[in-house]
């Protein structure tokens, strides 16, 4: 099974997320990460699903995706010719013996510290999923008290837009 | 710039990036008519209405008269109540049903022999849910039916108000689309895409849910609406290039069978079928759901594939080189063990929707299109190639399946109870009403059989319940048939179980002077599933015995019951009086006839790829499996 990224350009429609969502469930495909938001086209949103799925059963997941009414198109965004980036907030025990070990370790993975109180430091980091387990492995020995973890984003390198090109063709 | 690269070729063409802009067309049934709105993708005349201030129930009646809508299948209730007022100074014929599952069932009755979109109405909670099997079934089977449910007002949407239910969430898996419209301007083009939606492409079941207050509203209706659909493109045209490598690898098959399936019939494409069919010389299996669209008496026919197929049907799938698949999918009914499924074959498979390509079974050549537009292109590509190249040689071919037809054709053994065979009463039921009839079967063993013994010669001759399997089918599609088709005679052929289910529709039948015919192959048992347990549950009949029939307390008597809901009914219980009782059923027309054929419980459908095992393991009875040797 490889990792998949999809970036499917929908209309803003009620339900739009549910019909996606349950798709997935019921074709019994895994979605690994989603994530959804407005694009610079008013009416539309895009996805940015991630899936572990052999290349058979990418096609599949696809097709029946491509088969939704509300979906407009469907990319998939190799490692290669596109930025992914995951993003994260942990919240990190830290008291005056350890703060500066935690700070020092956020730097180190150009994350930020976003709250400090007497007890714990929040952190916020973004990056690509690797970078990020490697800075929550760093963390992990200081006491790790929350994660939360956003969907991955992505989008092309270069200057084309995804929405354009759909909004020509529609 | 973006190196995203899209998914696959195949999808390219549905939803492009602007380099494919296949011409904007529209499927549309045969008789649809070549006027102007041929290049509408607003079903109907396309008339023009221009602006006028009316409700939102107003517009729902109006939105259905323009685009051509004639008959309505529903039962009313709180949230749809508004409708249901304009609805009775409308033109159109509306049938209120006894029960929403009827509705759902004639109105896919309907749509199947008409080739036009069936419409069914039912009212909120309850009434929407009763929806819920028929559209499933329409959804299996790409039936284009149009479900229109009421909604609790929108101010109260999600507090559980009484009669709310969350329709379109329920149906989100089982309808090719639905809308949930809360504004009353909305109804017009949700109306006429909702139409669009189901009709083309691969067709299928559409719900639109209106709220009581988007109902009750003013709004500003205006005719032909806009449809708005940027993620819609079905392709219909295949691609040149696969075309002709289909044809090339036609020309190079010594052992090519044409798979026939449903889509065939949606398509409309049966004359297109036979050109093709009898250019190539290759035999034809007809799925289920095809039974009809090539002629059983045409001698390329080798009968149904699948689990209760023909020796030759089977076996040529089996053995074939080249399968040309056309609007089938590969069904585990049609298939059995996936990977033993003709393991020789390479594979053409044209369909309308790309996601049925490639899903079970990998294709050599996908085609997605329409095969109304593909089948004419493949025929021509194929002169050509058999011009430049002769035609193949079938003769090793023909040899070998025409000695499986004469070797195993279909047939049954008496059942030593002296009783009827079933088989017998569907063979005759077929034999002294012919092929111009309608024949609708629920779901079960006689459902097999009237699929076997009846000669079909003409595509939307026989309706079921194929992907669904939904018992229940038969009398209220027949009645939904028999008002699309008013001039045929339609004959549902039901077993005791199915019929149990939805028989309420016989009061809609009798009241509203729907004449069909209904035969119930009365064993007294849910026969299918006696059959299994009698061959693999070592006879032990767990709640299987319905009491309905020879010997027993016949709760309920099928003939008082026809009678209550006034049917003519009849009993038969003797081989002499089937054929006499068949023609007095066939001689009445003021009112729906319902016979109770009293046949064996212990007939069992032969042949049959018992479940688990590769399509090889076909036995034509019990333990009784084809000699191949002698050919191969």
């Amino acid at each position: 099974m490889t990792r998949h990224t999809l970036s499917v350009l929908v209309e803003d429609k009620p339900g739009v997320l549910t019909r996606v969502a349950s798709l997935f469930a019921r074709r019994a495909f895994n979605i690994n990460s989603l994530a959804v938001g407005p694009t610079e086209v008013p009416g539309m949103s895009r996805m940015t699903v991630v899936v572990d799925a052999d290349g058979e059963l990418i096609e599949q997941i696809t097709k029946q995706l491509n088969k939704l009414v509300n979906v407009i198109k469907i990319v998939e965004l190799t490692s290669e010719s596109s930025v992914q980036r995951d993003h994260i907030l942990v919240k990190v025990r830290a008291d005056a013996a350890t703060r500066l070990q935690v700070t020092q370790a956020a730097d180190l993975f150009r994350a930020s510290v976003v709250d400090v109180s007497t007890e714990s430091v929040v952190i916020e980091a973004t990056g690509h999923p690797e970078k990020l387990t490697a800075l929550l492995s760093v963390l992990e020995p200081f006491g790790i008290r929350e994660i939360v973890q956003s969907g991955t984003l992505a989008v092309g390198r270069g200057s084309r837009s995804m929405s354009d090109r759909a909004l020509r063709s529609a | 710039m973006s190196k995203g690269s899209p998914i696959s070729p195949s999808l390219m063409a549905t939803k492009s990036t602007g380099a494919h802009k296949a011409p904007e067309r529209v499927e549309r049934p045969a008789d649809a008519g070549v006027d102007s709105a041929a290049v509408s993708p607003v079903l109907g005349p396309n008339n023009v209405v221009p602006p006028t201030v009316m409700t939102g129930s107003q517009a729902i009646v109006r939105s259905l008269e323009e685009l051509g809508v004639q008959d309505i299948f529903g039962l009313p209730g709180g949230a749809i109540l508004p409708t249901y007022d304009p609805l009775m100074a409308s033109k159109m014929n509306h049938v209120l049903v006894r029960h929403e599952q009827g509705a759902g069932h004639a109105a896919q009755g309907y749509a199947m022999v008409t080739g036009r979109v069936g419409v069914c109405i039912a009212t909120s909670g309850p009434g929407a849910t009763n929806l819920v099997t028929a559209i499933m079934d329409a959804h299996m089977d790409s039936v284009p039916i149009v479900a229109i449910t009421g909604q609790v007002s929108s101010g109260v949407i999600g507090t559980d108000a009484f009669q709310e239910a969350d329709i379109v969430g329920i149906t989100m898996p089982i309808t090719k689309h639905s809308f949930l419209v809360t504004d009353p301007n909305d109804i017009p083009h949700v109306m006429a895409e909702a139409f669009h939606l189901a009709s083309t492409g691969r067709p299928g079941p559409v719900l639109v849910d209106v709220a009581k207050d988007a109902q009750q509203g003013q709004m500003t209706f205006s005719w032909p609406p806009k449809i708005d659909l940027p993620g819609y493109r079905p392709v219909v045209r295949g691609h040149n290039k696969q075309v002709r490598e289909a044809a090339r690898l036609i020309s190079g098959a010594s052992k090519p069978v044409l798979y026939v399936g449903g889509g065939v019939v949606k398509a409309h494409a049966s004359a297109e079928l036979r050109e093709l069919a009898e250019l190539t010389g290759a035999p034809v299996v007809t799925t289920l759901m095809a039974r009809g669209v090539f002629p059983d008496s045409h001698p390329q026919h080798v009968g149904m594939p699948g689990m209760h197929g023909t020796v030759s049907a089977v076996t040529a799938l089996q053995q074939s080189d080249l399968l040309i698949t056309l609007g089938a999918r590969f069904d585990d009914r049609v298939t059995g063990i996936l990977k033993s499924f003709a393991p020789n074959a390479k594979v053409i498979h044209a369909d309308i929707d790309p996601a049925e390509i490639s899903k079970n079974r990998t294709a050599d050549v996908p085609i997605v299109g329409s095969v109304k537009e593909i089948i004419p292109e493949l025929t021509e590509a194929l002169r050509l190639q058999f011009e430049a190249f002769g035609t193949p040689d079938l003769t090793t071919w023909w040899a070998f399946l025409n000695n499986l037809k004469e070797t195993y054709p279909l047939g049954w053994t008496e059942p030593e109870d002296g009783l009827s065979a079933p088989q017998r009463v569907i063979e005759r039921i077929g034999a002294l009403t012919g092929p111009e009839a309608v024949y609708v079967a629920g779901v079960g063993q006689h459902q097999m059989w009237a699929s076997q013994f009846i000669k079909y010669e003409r595509p939307h001759a026989w309706l079921n319940s194929g992907g669904a399997g939904t018992m229940g089918y038969a009398v209220p599609a027949a009645m939904g048939a028999k008002v699309g088709e008013p001039d045929r005679v339609v004959w549902a052929i039901d077993g005791d179980g199915c019929f149990q289910m939805t028989n309420q529709e016989l009061a809609t039948c009798a009241i509203n002077k729907i004449p069909i015919k209904v035969a119930i192959i009365n064993n007294s048992s849910l026969g299918m599933v006696r059959q299994w347990q009698t061959l693999f549950y070592e006879g032990r009949y767990s709640n299987t015995d319905l009491n309905t029939g020879h010997d027993t307390v016949r709760i309920p008597d099928f003939v008082k019951l026809a009678d209550a809901y006034g049917c003519a009914a009849f009993r038969c219980e003797r081989d002499e009086d089937i054929d006499a009782t068949i023609q007095k059923a066939l001689e009445i027309n003021d009112r729906p006839v319902v016979i109770d054929f009293v046949v064996s419980p212990n007939s069992m459908v032969w042949p049959m790829v018992p479940a688990g095992v590769s399509n090889d393991q076909i036995q034509v009875a019990r333990n009784m499996t084809p000699e191949w040797e002698e050919e191969d």
